[in-house]
This record gives C-alpha cells, sequence and structure tokens, in this order.
C-alpha cells in the first residue's frame, strides 16, 4: 500500500502536470492565494474573532467603524465594522465559506447533469442528442445568468422571503447548477463524439458490454480532463452568479451572508462614506474569481495536447 | 434558403411557445387573481361563482388557450401595483433600459475596434499585454462590482492623502489619486426630451448624458474585454490568410491592408457573435439598473419581484423572451446571409 502511494508520488512529481506547475510563477501565485482563502474560509469559526450569526456578540454601538488606519478605527476589529456593528473580518471570512459553498456545490450538481446529458447526447446521438442540445442552445442563448434571475425569481415569489432565507444556500445551488449545465454538457459531449469513433469503443462493443458500462466505464474516464479544466472556469463562474443574486436580493439573507450580500448590505452605505462595508468584500470577492480563472487559465495550456504536443 | 429560412422561423416560434407555457405555469401556480378582486369578507359561494366566471375552473388546456390568445392580441393582464395593462408598464419602462443599451454599445464599439486591432497587429507590444491583462481582469469583476467602484470613484470622490505631502511629488503623486466626484449616479435626470409616444431621451440634456455616464460605462465594462478578445484572435487569423500577404507581397500601405481588407472581414463574425452579445446584455442591464436606480425595465422586473405583481413578472418574462428569440433568429439568418458556406439545413453544431 505504502509502496503505491510512494510510486504514485513519484509519478506525479515527474509528470508534465507538475513540471509546468513548477515553472508558471501566475500559476503558483494563483494556488498559494487560493489555498489560502479556501484554509480561511474552512477554519473560519477558529479564526474569525467574532460568530457574525450570533447577535449576542454584536454591539450596534460598534456600527461603521472604518478599518485600521483610518481615524477612528479600533484595533479590535481590524477591517472595519458594518452597519450592524458586526467586524468586517468575521462577516467576510464567514461570508467566502458561503460563497465557496455554493460554488463547490453548484459545480459539482452542474458537473452531474452535464455528464450525464452530455453522455448521453453524444454516445446515443440521434433525437436524444437532438432534443438535449437545443435544450442547451435555447438556455445558453438566454444566458446563464438570466436563467438563474428567473428561476430565482420563481422560487422567491413562491416560497416568501423568510422561507426562501432558510433554504437559500441549497436554493441557490440548484438554481446556478441547473442553469449552468448547458456549459459542461457541451465540452462532453464534444469529447465523446471524438471519443467513440475510436478502436476501444469498438472493441468493448465487440466484447459485448452494455451501453451504460461502456458509457461510464470506458468512455468517460477518457473525456475527464476538459471536464476539469471547465469546472475549473464554472467555479468562478458560479461564484460570481452567487454573488450577482445574491445583490439583487435573490441570494443570501443579510443573517448568513455571503460575499455577495456582503456587497449588497454594505452599497445602502457608500454614500455616507462608509465605503469600506461594501468594497473589502467586493475586493475579496475579485481575488478570489481571479485566481480561479487564472488556474483556469493555466490548466487549459497545460491539458490541452495540441500545444504541447504539436 | 427557403427551407433555411423556415426552419429558423419555426424553431422560433416553438421557443417563443415554451417561453408561454412557462409564463403560464408561473402566472398560474402563483397568482391568485380572487385574492387581488376581492376582500377577505366575501363568501365561499360567491368566490366560486367569481371563479367559474373568471374561468379559474376550466380545464388546463383552455386556460393555456385563453392565455396564449390575448397574449397574441397584445393582452397580457393588468400589473397589481400599477393598475395598469402590463405592456403599457413595460412600453413606459423600455425607452430607459434601450438608451442604456445603445449608450453602452457605443462605447464598446469605439473602443474595442481600435484596441482588439492594435492588439492583433501588434501582439507583443507592452500596450497590447497591457489591454490583455485588464481584460483578463476585467472579465473576473462582476458588472455590480465595477459600478460600485465607478460611483465611489467619480460620484462621491476620493481624496489621497497617502503621500508626504510636504513633498513636491507627494504633494503630486496625493493630487493624481484624488479624484473629483460629482457625476450622478442615481436615476436619469429631470431634463427629459419627450421624443414620440412614452420615449423620453435622455441624448439630448446635458443632465441626460451626464447621468448616462456611470451606467453606461459599467454596462460595456462587462463586455469590452469579451469583445477586445474576440476582435484580436479574429484579426490575427485572418492577418495569417493568403490574400493579406498577398497585399503585402504587392507593396500596399500597412494602414490600406489592415484597416481596409483585414478589418473588413474581420468584423462579420465579431458582428453576429455581438448580436448574440447584445441579447445577453439584457440580464446585465437588471444588475447595472439596480445599482443606479435607472428606471428601466430591469428594475421594473426586480421591484415587480419583491412586490410579487405577478402579472407583470410574466409580461417581463414574455417581452425579453421575444427579443432574445428575434435577435437570434435575425442574427442566424444574417449569418445564414453572409457566409453560404453554413449548412442550411439540420444544423449540427
Amino acid at each position: 500500500m505504502t509502496t503505491a502511494t510512494v510510486s504514485r508520488w513519484d509519478r506525479f512529481r515527474e509528470s508534465f502536470f507538475w513540471y509546468s506547475f513548477k515553472r508558471d510563477k501566475v500559476a503558483i501565485v494563483s494556488f498559494a492565494v487560493l489555498l489560502l482563502m479556501v484554509l480561511a474560509a474552512i477554519f473560519a469559526p477558529l479564526l474569525a474573532p467574532t460568530d457574525p450569526y450570533d447577535l449576542a456578540q454584536i454591539n450596534i454601538m460598534n456600527s461603521e467603524l472604518p478599518p485600521v488606519g483610518m481615524s477612528g478605527s479600533d484595533p479590535a476589529f481590524p477591517l472595519g465594522t458594518d452597519a450592524q456593528g458586526r467586524d468586517l473580518l468575521s462577516t467576510i471570512l464567514y461570508g467566502t465559506r458561503v460563497s465557496l459553498m455554493i460554488g463547490f456545490g453548484a459545480v459539482i450538481l452542474q458537473a452531474f447533469l452535464g455528464i450525464l446529458f452530455g453522455l448521453l447526447a453524444g454516445y446515443l446521438g440521434g433525437k436524444v442528442d437532438a432534443i438535449l442540445m437545443r435544450i442547451a442552445d435555447v438556455q445558453l442563448s438566454f444566458s446563464t445568468l438570466m436563467v438563474a434571475i428567473i428561476v430565482g425569481a420563481v422560487f422567491k415569489a413562491s416560497f416568501g422571503n423568510l422561507m426562501f432565507g432558510e433554504i437559500a444556500i441549497y436554493m441557490l445551488i440548484f438554481i446556478i447548477g441547473v442553469a449552468e449545465w448547458p456549459q459542461i454538457a457541451r465540452t462532453v459531449r464534444a469529447s465523446v463524439l471524438a471519443e467513440k469513433k475510436k478502436e476501444y469503443v469498438d472493441a468493448a462493443k465487440v466484447m459485448g458490454f452494455g451501453t451504460r458500462r461502456i458509457m461510464f466505464r470506458h468512455i468517460l474516464p477518457n473525456t475527464l480532463s476538459p471536464i476539469f479544466v471547465i469546472a475549473t472556469v464554472q467555479i468562478a463562474n458560479a461564484i460570481i452568479s452567487e454573488a450577482a443574486l445574491s445583490f439583487l436580493g435573490l441570494g443570501m439573507p443579510e443573517t448568513q451572508p455571503s460575499l455577495g450580500s456582503l456587497i449588497k448590505s454594505g452599497f445602502d452605505y457608500i454614500q455616507s462614506g462608509s465605503w469600506w462595508i461594501t468594497l473589502i468584500p467586493g475586493l475579496v470577492l475579485v481575488v478570489l474569481v481571479l485566481v480561479i480563472n487564472l488556474l483556469g487559465d493555466w490548466l487549459r495550456d497545460v491539458m490541452n495536447p495540441r500545444l504541447y504536443k504539436g | 434558403m427557403l427551407a433555411f429560412l423556415v426552419q429558423r422561423i419555426s424553431q422560433a416560434l416553438l421557443v417563443m411557445f415554451v417561453i408561454s407555457v412557462i409564463a403560464f405555469a408561473i402566472q398560474d401556480g402563483l397568482g391568485d387573481p380572487l385574492q387581488e378582486m376581492v376582500g377577505m369578507s366575501v363568501s365561499e359561494e360567491e368566490r366560486e361563482a367569481i371563479r367559474e366566471e373568471l374561468g379559474l375552473n376550466d380545464p388546463m388546456v383552455v386556460q393555456y388557450l385563453r392565455f396564449a390568445g390575448n397574449a397574441l392580441q397584445g393582452d397580457l393582464g393588468n400589473s397589481y401595483f400599477y393598475s395598469k395593462p402590463t405592456l403599457e408598464v413595460i412600453a413606459e419602462h423600455l425607452p430607459a433600459t434601450l438608451e442604456l443599451v445603445i449608450g453602452a454599445s457605443l462605447i464598446i464599439v469605439f473602443l474595442s475596434v481600435p484596441i482588439g486591432v492594435y492588439a492583433a497587429i501588434r501582439p507583443q507590444a507592452w500596450l497590447s499585454k497591457f489591454f490583455m491583462g485588464v481584460s483578463t481582469v476585467g472579465i473576473s469583476i462582476p458588472v455590480f462590482l465595477t459600478a460600485i467602484v465607478l460611483i465611489q470613484l467619480f460620484s462621491i470622490g476620493v481624496t489621497v492623502n497617502w503621500f508626504p505631502s510636504d513633498t513636491g511629488w507627494g504633494q503630486w503623486l496625493n493630487e493624481f489619486f484624488t479624484t473629483e466626484g460629482g457625476l450622478p449616479s442615481y436615476g436619469r435626470g429631470d431634463e427629459l426630451t419627450h421624443l414620440f409616444g412614452t420615449w423620453e431621451s435622455g441624448f439630448f440634456t446635458g443632465t441626460g448624458l451626464m447621468h448616462l455616464i456611470l451606467p453606461s460605462v459599467s454596462l460595456a465594462s462587462i463586455m469590452l474585454p469579451l469583445f477586445i478578445r474576440l476582435i484580436r484572435a479574429e484579426m490575427m487569423e485572418v492577418l495569417q490568410s493568403d490574400y493579406i500577404r498577398y497585399a503585402r507581397a504587392k507593396g500596399l500601405s500597412a494602414g490600406r491592408i489592415n484597416f481596409l481588407h483585414a478589418l473588413k472581414n474581420t468584423m462579420l463574425p465579431v458582428i453576429t457573435v455581438g448580436g448574440v452579445q447584445i441579447g445577453i446584455m439584457v440580464a446585465y442591464t437588471i444588475l447595472t439598473e439596480t445599482v443606479f436606480q435607472w428606471p428601466g425595465v430591469g428594475l421594473m422586473f426586480l421591484e415587480a419581484i419583491t412586490r410579487s405583481d405577478i402579472p407583470l413578472i410574466v409580461a417581463y418574462l414574455m417581452v425579453v423572451g421575444l427579443i432574445f428569440v428575434i435577435t437570434n433568429t435575425v442574427v442566424d439568418l444574417v449569418y445564414g446571409l453572409v457566409n453560404p458556406t453554413v449548412k442550411l439545413t439540420g444544423k449540427k453544431a
């Protein structure tokens, strides 16, 4: 067992993947920043000075304190406080946690839907393909954000504000996952079309394997690298979509804020000069999305065989 | 071509049918017209009678056909909040959104073409790399955040005193980073010119134009990086082609080759992609209008959601759906016209 893991580690260290990672400064920095943010989000309850969900720890007298370095700041609140007197550092740590959870959750859901529909459309072809891809086309032509806004609006209208607030995190994962599945389905379908012409698929057919076994056990593993690339970019998209929905009031409630709802609640106070309540969470959001996008770009360059073999 | 035309139009009708079914389902599932019409004191028998009279007890298909029939005649019900036909409400708000989209499109066209062409002609120049870097960062910034930063910088203003002000350069740097502010960040201003119908334009007065600046720049910021990248990629491909090399060998001037011969063929795919992108802009107008309290259809839609104004939500869906379907169909048809190699029947992308 131990030898197996060691050899796998050695194989990884000699792979092209690791080789190009070591030589790409942008990728290393992006990965380090992302890792830092993910760890900070996971350990938010340990790192955050206060618990923003606990009303007993909030004092309204501390509201709208500026970050350290400006006049009138309090060293207990390094990034200042918001209009309710919550410590901004703590709300951002918890907010990043919520945003990342929704980002990953939505991508897992859309990967599930996208892989399933993409495999079916690509491998079965014919009517199934035509219908699924038509739906994907129409949905994409409406732009995924528009679809998400409409579904969010309908959910909000049917559940009511209070109920929606309680289940918002699952709703958002569902809304964004459903709105964005065509992106992954198209990628999967394109690589399935290329894979299914290859000999190993014919061999598997001749050996009498069932359609389902060929689809999931033989073709799927060979289409994983493009899925991996697009899923990375989709996490960034899902986080932006979540922020946009929350900003419109169709997402996370203020009591359980994500980065988007922090920006939204701070926006009401920007005219009174309290820029930090909205701009600091905004900066965190941009950095998070930017590093994921940069990693996605790098992954695409590494995993696109035409670029390094040709 | 005729087959292509018929196929595209029938597909557009099918999509419109699906949208109307979804809109009907929302109206049916969420809206209870009775609750809006009568008070609490009305007895159950009377309610039943009104239900019967309104046809709410008819089978689903009959109700849908009535809904679709009314929609085709331009009747999508009355808004609960405005107590007016929903289409009238939308017609009142549409000009504001259209002016925002026009303003943003002008910015996009006048910036993306020169920048994209420059980045294609001189891919190694530091200015090109700077533009490409900015556009990578630009894609990662959500449109509402751009809008908020613009408000902070140009509406509220920023006073900078990071540098020691007793030295000359410190003073200069402080002044360099300090912004004046003062640009309006709320609504369309009160000097609008009445054009025709419900169209009140902000294009012809100073304050109207001032109010347009920040919202259109924000809306443009989300599409600009996409267009710069697209124009650059297309232009670089065209510059590799034989006829450009031929033109160079013939001794034509670089300006003539780049801007007359190459740009013409670059713009073809850009225009078709651009048509679809302008449809997608509708989603972003909702965000932009919310930040700037711009009285367009996006803000109206969002307010309709908070007020649970179901008929207005449904009408918005139908109108936006129609706009999307028309732009996409027209773009497809134009593409089929200008590029005869596109498969005329059975699009297999």
